[in-house]
């Protein structure tokens, strides 16, 4: 339902634009109608006012490579649940990817899952098809068909495109249909079976390791690849300094490649791994502290073009296993730009505006509309409270999952409401409004 | 202490504390009746997920000379067989309140895990390639036993230090112990990061003559099928302990068991140099002092049977 609000003396701020003060903010059929200076515009007749002072408003954020698990994988989560979740972090728009069950590698299963979507989804999801059928690596989906349905891009992730024949056959064929090609590097000869970062703490304690360049081959290989045949390649989940170093030089040569990072590869290390906690177990693995800092800088520079969660819900017993056993993956979407503002934006290590502008960068990568607060445009935008400190704990979760590796941290800044594509998607329970 | 998950979380007065005791209960095993009532009316309950006839042999015996119950429960052909968790079997067997459980599993941090899901006092006898807790132990008994002490003695562990959780529980009671430790073997079975336990890595065998102490371990025949080395035959040419490389003044150890003629020669094997068979002897006497540890004392966790009629 289009929204009709006023969010009165809220912090607008929305670095592409300038903007950076108080304002007040109509927003009239789901569209932003008025920005005006703070107190200057009063409540109108059958609108509901919302006091933002000490908040802030932010564009919706936009992350580009969550799980949704559906089809097939529901009892981990589902549309609803998860765009419920994105839409409790702020975000206003995600994609989902294909490794669902069945795989999400021909038309007619997209086309359903879209409907699916624009029915059950509390923002907008955007939907990645594979690259290969099955996701097995030997035959390519129909890409164009794809397309045509609205396929913003392919992935095979969870898995490499091991074949680097098969990889350039779909730059080749990129030509025709267009599509960014999305790429979780990981050569299988190197990462062999391991559950975490090959390093210092994998052998103390007898822990199969991936090293590091199971990734940095990969992203070099491929940043070649795209070079040799023009093609697009977004990177995903950068995890350690060399395939930094790879996407940057890609760059400095022209060659049309994206990259993103992970919360948790920016702020946790294997030594957090150390306790074999099940949440800390994810792939690429959570690497050094020289890497960290190269994904920080690397995100600074613009090497790393955005934020992404890589939101990968899992049920209890499936985490509640020996760390071995245990399936890869985190949740992030409800925590992404609490963890990130109180742990690097507070400390003075990442500008806000510029925080800000990566977890919104994701949507141009897929030639998408950059989310952005202006008279005119649709409303996504969210209302966040810095000042409020929570910590996410093991229940609370709007994700049907809890496999949060920042669960226990004591945060700052909580989401309070989240207009998408013109909508309310989230308010926050205990959040008061004075309403019409 | 309510477990024995690691040797990392003891410290060397524990370690010290557990051989001691081992060494009184030594005495026991001397007698002609090997049995002392320490843990009579306590039940011990072995949980094993992979195959070991040595470990849950010594630790029933362990259990048995303290007259405490055992129950051995493996893996295989049981629920677990039937795709029950591990939580699950947890649970399920914790209901028959063992006061002790000692599990051995193929996974690394499993023995903690098991910690918190139960109120038994949790013995690690294996996790994955992490830890042994209680290999060690024994390893640094039957070396006091041999050398006094191990303050200032060199010593080096040969072979597969990338798949032995025997290495790893090793190099820490080692250490702990005074002793300054080296691991060697072939660069594709030493793990990347291993100096960070505080060892040195040698992956050749020329400097072998410094050390004081030289502990083999098994070369599993799927290492070479898996290229870790070439060939069996290359990786004991190089690095087979032999009566060449083997000096009189040193003392050679193997957790067992031995592949004579790869990772050791026959002729080592049966030399005086050798303390294998000391060190299967002391695996009974450890566990009995780790047990001891672990349940005497504390409330009897299990329904107290009826107390046995006083004679006058």
């Amino acid at each position: 339902m289009p929204a009709d609000l006023l969010l009165r003396e809220v912090h607008l701020l929305d670095p592409r634009a300038g903007i950076d003060a108080l304002h007040d903010v109509r927003v009239r059929g789901g569209d932003v109608a008025e920005l005006a200076p703070a107190g200057t515009l009063t409540r109108e007749d059958g609108e509901e006012t919302i006091e933002g002072r000490g908040r802030h408003v932010f564009p919706a954020f936009f992350d580009p490579h969550v799980h949704l698990r559906t089809p097939g994988q529901e009892h981990k989560e589902d549309l609803e649940t998860g765009t419920r979740a994105a839409a409790a972090g702020g975000f206003g728009a995600v994609i989902a990817m294909p490794n669902t069950n069945p795989v999400i590698d021909s038309a007619p299963l997209l086309r359903s899952l879209r409907d699916a979507a624009a029915r059950d989804a509390r923002v907008p999801v955007g939907f990645l098809p594979a690259i290969t059928r099955g996701l097995a690596g030997s035959e390519l989906t129909e890409m164009a068909e794809l397309r045509e349905q609205g396929a913003l891009g392919f992935t095979d992730d969870g898995r490499p495109v091991v074949d680097a024949g098969m990889l350039r056959k779909a730059l080749r064929y990129q030509r025709l249909c267009g599509g960014v090609l999305a790429l979780h590097e990981e050569d299988p000869s190197l990462s062999h079976g391991g559950s975490m970062y090959e390093g210092k703490v994998s052998a103390a304690l007898g822990v199969a390791g991936i090293p590091s360049v199971s990734e940095s081959t990969m992203v070099a290989r491929d940043a070649t690849l795209a070079g040799y045949e023009d093609g697009r390649i977004h990177f995903q989940h950068l995890s350690c300094v060399d395939s930094v170093e790879a996407v940057a030089a890609a760059k400095a040569r022209g060659f049309r490649v994206s990259a993103e990072v992970t919360p948790h590869h920016l702020l946790l290390t294997e030594e957090d791994v150390r306790s074999l906690d099940t949440r800390m177990k994810m792939n690429p693995p959570l690497a050094t502290e020289e890497d960290r800092q190269a994904l920080l800088d690397g995100l600074r520079s613009g090497t790393i073009d955005c934020v992404a969660t890589d939101h990968a819900p899992h049920a209890r017993d499936e985490k509640e296993v020996p760390f071995e056993q245990a399936p890869m993956g985190t949740t992030g979407l409800e925590t992404a730009f609490a963890v990130l503002y109180t742990e690097l934006v507070l400390p003075g290590v990442l500008e806000l505006g510029l925080l800000v502008d990566r977890m919104t960068a994701g949507a141009a990568l897929y030639e998408m509309p950059t989310p952005r607060i202006a008279k005119g445009e649709r409303a996504n935008l969210t209302l966040i409270d810095l000042d409020v400190q929570w910590t996410p704990g093991e229940h609370g979760w709007e994700s049907r999952s809890e496999n949060c590796c920042f669960a226990g941290r004591r945060l700052r800044g909580r989401v309070l409401l989240t207009l998408a594509a013109g909508a309310v998607a989230y308010r926050e329970r205990a959040f008061s409004v004075v309403a019409a | 202490m309510k477990h024995l998950l690691s040797i990392e979380e003891l410290d060397r007065a524990a370690i010290e504390r557990i051989v001691g005791e081992a060494e009184r209960f030594a005495e026991v095993s001397d007698r002609e009746i090997k049995k002392v009532p320490a843990l009579r009316g306590r039940m011990v309950l072995n949980l094993f997920y992979e195959a070991s006839t040595r470990t849950r042999s010594s630790f029933e015996l362990a259990a048995k000379r303290l007259s405490a119950d055992v129950v051995n429960f493996a893996a295989s052909g049981s629920s677990v067989e039937k795709g029950e968790s591990l939580k699950d079997t947890i649970l399920t067997l914790s209901a028959h309140k063992p006061d002790a459980i000692v599990i051995r599993t193929p996974w690394a941090g499993a023995a903690e895990l098991v910690s918190r899901w139960c109120s038994a006092a949790i013995v690690n006898a294996g996790d994955g390639k992490h830890e042994h807790p209680t290999q060690a132990l024994l390893d640094v008994y039957t070396l006091r036993r041999r050398l006094g002490s191990l303050d200032g003695c060199s010593l080096w562990i040969v072979g597969d230090v990338a798949h032995s959780r025997v290495a790893r529980s090793n190099i820490l009671a080692f250490q702990k112990m005074g002793a300054k430790v080296t691991v060697a073997g072939p660069p594709t079975l030493i793990p990347r990061g291993i100096e960070a336990l505080g060892c040195d890595v040698r992956f050749t065998l020329k400097e072998l003559p410094s050390a004081d102490v030289v502990y083999a371990l098994r070369m599993q025949s799927e290492r070479m099928t898996d290229s870790w080395v070439p060939s069996m035959r290359e990786y004991a040419s190089l690095y087979q302990i032999n009566g060449r490389r083997l000096s009189p003044r040193q003392v050679l150890m193997h957790p067992g068991p031995v592949n004579r003629g790869v990772e050791l020669s026959g002729e080592v094997v049966d030399s005086p140099q050798a303390i294998i068979t000391e060190q299967v002897e002391a695996g009974v006497v450890v566990r009995m002092a780790v047990l001891y540890e672990l349940l005497s004392g504390g409330p009897v966790r299990g329904p107290v049977s009826a107390p046995e009629p006083q004679l006058a």
